[in-house]
């Protein structure tokens, strides 16, 4: 058996910060003719205020629509006629906008996102218009499809308690339409600050250049404070909690199960052995869950675990919890299944074979190098490394970490996950009419 | 205050990398690309496969790793995880396609496991049957995802009997497969004569070329050489509307022929073709999307597969705008005669276009994809080198007789799928309708 050396990725990595806050990640690599520009806002679902669920995606909706000396609509047409293409991303701790470009579009790329990030331009009528096309993009996610939403939607109210953790983040309709042009501006006052961000840039260019273009079009952004990071802190679950629902178009019964896990930034040694087990369970035909639920019982016909919600390990913070979620045959049973789960996070519990920690580590350090291909994806990892472990160098260095989990971990992970901390969300198929 | 936006650098050339290539005895063509950065390998395998049953083929691809003579399933699966790899196939009415990853040290280990499989690949019982309940559990939610539903009910109005008619086989045909069955597909079709394997990453060209020479020589054989036949003709007719109770969402689907890759009209279709619907920046967009509120991703796009190029036009609209969003998609298809674009309109989807092919060749997995894209319309990855050039050379003459010859509503094939109940009285003000 060949276990792999697990290779680092060569590439330097410069930060500094600007007078007004606003951190700065350069990534040389003149590998391609082409630069990633990346501004990750420290923002997201979780922020949202009461009676605007949704609010923080249609905001980064409205970033699109115009800003001090860009008109609507001309963010897109000034990338695109550089040869780039960008897009904008609203997760449930940060909220990104990212732009891929040939070379010589890179200090377009930085006018650009400057100068949204002294504001961008709303009008009622364009906050109408996009209200309609969110509402048609949760149509097509979640409404006008079997498992929308499963179970990233559908689990945290399970879960949790308080609204910023519970909440929908798509947003209800009633919510989106009530959205008004004067939230959007307090929206923007209190989280889109400089202070509050990490512009990174990552491929072809000298540093010092990218440097100077930088402080040219970043630096007379106004200074504001920073807002202060609300605890989003709740209890673990001490019993069991589970929920189920009919979904009209699904034609197999699913089931998610979760629980709580350390927190990701500020107990980040505690947490890395949740994410190994999450690959140790489902990642391939020689994972544990795979081998047992679908090739040897029979009682699912797919199966995946995760750490967070939205399966980014390293861009997000708690609470959160590793996910396991299995669609079942038209016939099968949550309960034999959960059983079955508990047998083998038992088995694991008993003690992890070296040599299979080994193939596991080597598979996460491939996965994470693989992120790094684009330059796009790497300057988004970058900037989520800044914002919430402190220091880009981070990702570069969590397969190095992920290597260092031991077996013992591993064990302690699986033994934690017991029933009563259990939260689970099953899918009962309304659909096959 | 008003700031100028600032303008771009000069343009940096395009700089695609000069790939290696063989063709080993047993037949097999090997392209190998260099290409320095994340210590990894992307690994592409392409073999015909026109005329093979599509439910075979598919059970096929899905246990194609399930065991060999000498190992299991399990013991490959653990291989390829010790060098951080995947591998995964899948088929479709051209070709069998495998797919694979690792770390640039493993590439030879997952070549000799590619290797096994091909020669030895056994489709044990017991994981044949868990693959083909899997491919059926999986169908019946994907015959439940409307995109999925338009789809079919597209490729069988647009192309009948022909092979593409009928992309995605039944439930039924799939559990009508028996392991024979498999094994008899292997046996008369896996064969490396005509197959071409890509491999690019951080690799040294010669020692991945000696890798592959080791691992892959003992494939051999060759079944009888099957060619697909072009496309049919398309027929226009009435709108097609399918049934799907309930709908809050309607799936509006528009195509109609286009040209080859090769045709002199492609570099204008291409441009055309962005214009019209291809980009953010196009008139699908800013009228359906960032005007109406309509959709949130009108779109258009010009496919090339091996037996024909088409181009389609996809837009998901709420249930209630069906009617004037169908108005809009369709007045927009005749703009582009009637209102055809002016230098700078053209310019900006030509300038789009050029930086395209640089993004998308900035990646090892993007210069695999497009190597084996390009390579199954027999066309080598240097052709985007020349394609660019064309894209340079379209006036606006070029886009206004293309899209008088080629871009009308009159000879395209309409298929919506949405709530019957709410959309048919609205559509059947404007339109012909057939209801599926």
């Amino acid at each position: 058996m060949t276990v792999a050396t697990i290779p680092a990725p060569a590439f330097a990595i410069e930060t500094f910060r600007l007078d007004n806050g606003l951190r700065v990640v350069l990534a040389p690599d003149p590998g391609a003719p082409v630069v990633g520009v990346a501004v990750v806002y420290d923002v997201g679902m979780r922020s949202e205020p009461e009676g605007r669920t949704g609010f923080a995606h249609l905001f980064e909706h409205m970033m699109f629509q115009g800003s001090h000396n860009v008109g609507k609509a001309e963010h897109m047409r000034h990338v695109q006629s550089a040869g780039g293409t960008f897009n904008g991303s609203t997760h449930i701790d940060y909220t990104d906008y990212f732009n891929l470009l040939p070379a010589n579009g890179l200090e377009l790329a930085l006018f650009l996102e400057a100068d949204r990030m002294r504001g961008p331009a709303i009008t009622e009528e364009n906050l109408e218009n996009q209200v309609s096309v969110v509402k048609e993009e949760i149509r097509v996610n979640v409404l006008n499809r079997p498992y929308g939403g499963f179970p990233w939607l559908k689990l945290p109210p399970v879960m949790f308690d308080t609204f910023p953790n519970a909440h929908d983040g798509y947003g209800s309709f009633g919510d989106l339409e009530a959205a008004t042009v004067d939230d959007a501006q307090a929206f923007f006052d209190a989280f889109y600050p400089a202070s509050n961000a990490v512009l990174s840039v990552a491929g072809d260019f000298e540093p010092e250049t990218a440097r100077a273009l930088v402080e040219r079009h970043f630096a007379g952004v106004e200074a504001r404070t920073a807002p202060v990071l609300p605890s989003f802190a709740e209890p673990d679950l001490t019993t069991e909690r589970r929920e189920s629902y009919v979904d009209e178009r699904a034609t197999l019964p699913a089931v998610a199960m979760a629980w709580r896990v350390p927190d990701p930034v500020t107990e980040l040694a505690d947490f890395l052995p949740y994410v190994v087990l999450g690959e140790l369970l489902t990642d391939g035909d020689a994972s544990r869950l795979v081998e047992r639920l679908i090739h040897r019982d029979r009682t699912a016909t797919a199966v995946a675990a995760h750490a967070t919600f939205m399966a980014e390990p390293f861009a997000s913070r708690g609470p959160t919890a590793l996910l396991i979620q299995a669609f079942l045959p038209p016939t099968g049973d949550a309960d034999t299944v959960m059983a079955a789960v508990g047998e083998e996070l038992a088995r694991v519990a008993g003690g992890v074979d070296e040599a299979e920690l080994g193939r596991i580590k080597a598979r996460v350090a491939a996965q994470l190098l693989r992120s790094d291909d684009s330059v796009m994806g790497r300057a988004r990892r970058l900037a989520t490394a800044e914002v919430f472990h402190g220091d880009a160098r981070y990702a570069t260095r969590f397969a190095t970490l992920l290597g260092e989990v031991t077996a013992e971990s591993v064990a302690r992970a699986a033994e934690a996950m017991t029933q009563n901390r259990r939260a689970v969300i099953e899918v009962v198929p309304g659909g096959n009419q | 205050m008003s700031t100028a936006v600032p303008g771009l650098a000069p343009e940096v050339p395009l700089a695609l990398p000069t790939p290696v290539e063989r063709v080993l005895p047993n037949g097999l063509s090997v392209t190998l690309v260099r290409r320095p950065g994340v210590p990894i390998a992307e690994v592409r395998l392409s073999i015909p496969a026109a005329h093979a049953d599509l439910a075979v083929a598919d059970v096929l691809s899905a246990a194609l790793f399930a065991g060999t003579e000498s190992a299991t399933m399990t013991e490959i699966a653990q291989r390829l995880q010790g060098v951080g790899g995947s591998l995964g196939a899948g088929a479709d009415p051209d070709r069998l396609a495998v797919s694979g990853t690792c770390l640039a040290s493993g590439l030879s280990e997952l070549l000799d496991i590619l290797g096994d499989i091909l020669v030895a690949a056994d489709y044990p019982e017991a994981p044949l049957a868990v693959e083909q309940s899997r491919i059926i559990d999986g169908l019946s939610v994907a015959e439940q995802q409307p995109d999925f539903q338009v789809s079919r009910a597209l490729d069988a109005r647009l192309w009948g009997d022909h092979p593409y008619g009928h992309q995605q086989p039944t439930a039924a045909e799939v559990a009508a497969v028996v392991r024979d069955d498999v094994r008899a597909l292997h046996a008369s079709r896996l064969h490396p004569d005509g197959s071409r394997l890509v491999i690019v990453g951080d690799i040294d060209p010669d020692a991945a070329l000696a890798a592959v020479e080791k691992s892959l020589a003992a494939w051999n054989g060759s079944g009888e050489p099957r060619h697909m036949e072009p496309l049919p003709s398309l027929v226009p007719g009435p709108v097609v509307l399918v049934d799907r109770p309930g709908s809050v969402q309607s799936a509006i689907r528009i195509a109609y022929p286009a040209v080859g890759r090769t045709h002199d009209d492609n570099a204008a279709q291409h441009l055309a073709n962005l214009i019209y619907g291809g980009y953010f920046t196009s008139r699908l967009v800013m009228n359906l999307r960032e005007t109406k509120g309509y959709g949130y991703s009108p779109r258009s796009r010009v496919d090339h597969s091996p037996a024909g190029s088409v181009q389609l036009t996809s837009v998901d609209v709420a249930t209630e705008v069906t009617a004037p969003a169908l108005a809009e998609v369709v007045s927009e298809l005749r703009g582009m005669a009637e209102r055809a674009p002016d230098e700078a309109e053209l310019d900006l989807a030509r300038r789009y276009a050029l930086g395209s092919v640089k993004l998308a060749t900035a990646t090892q997995s993007g210069i695999a994809n497009y190597t084996s894209a390009l390579a199954a319309c027999g066309l080598p990855l240097s052709w985007l080198a020349e394609h660019s050039e064309r894209l340079r050379a379209v006036t606006p003459a070029d886009i206004k007789r293309v899209a008088a010859e080629r871009m009308s509503p009159d000879g395209a094939v309409t298929v919506v799928l949405g709530d019957g109940a709410e959309v048919t009285g609205p559509l059947s003000e404007t339109a012909e309708i057939e209801v599926l």
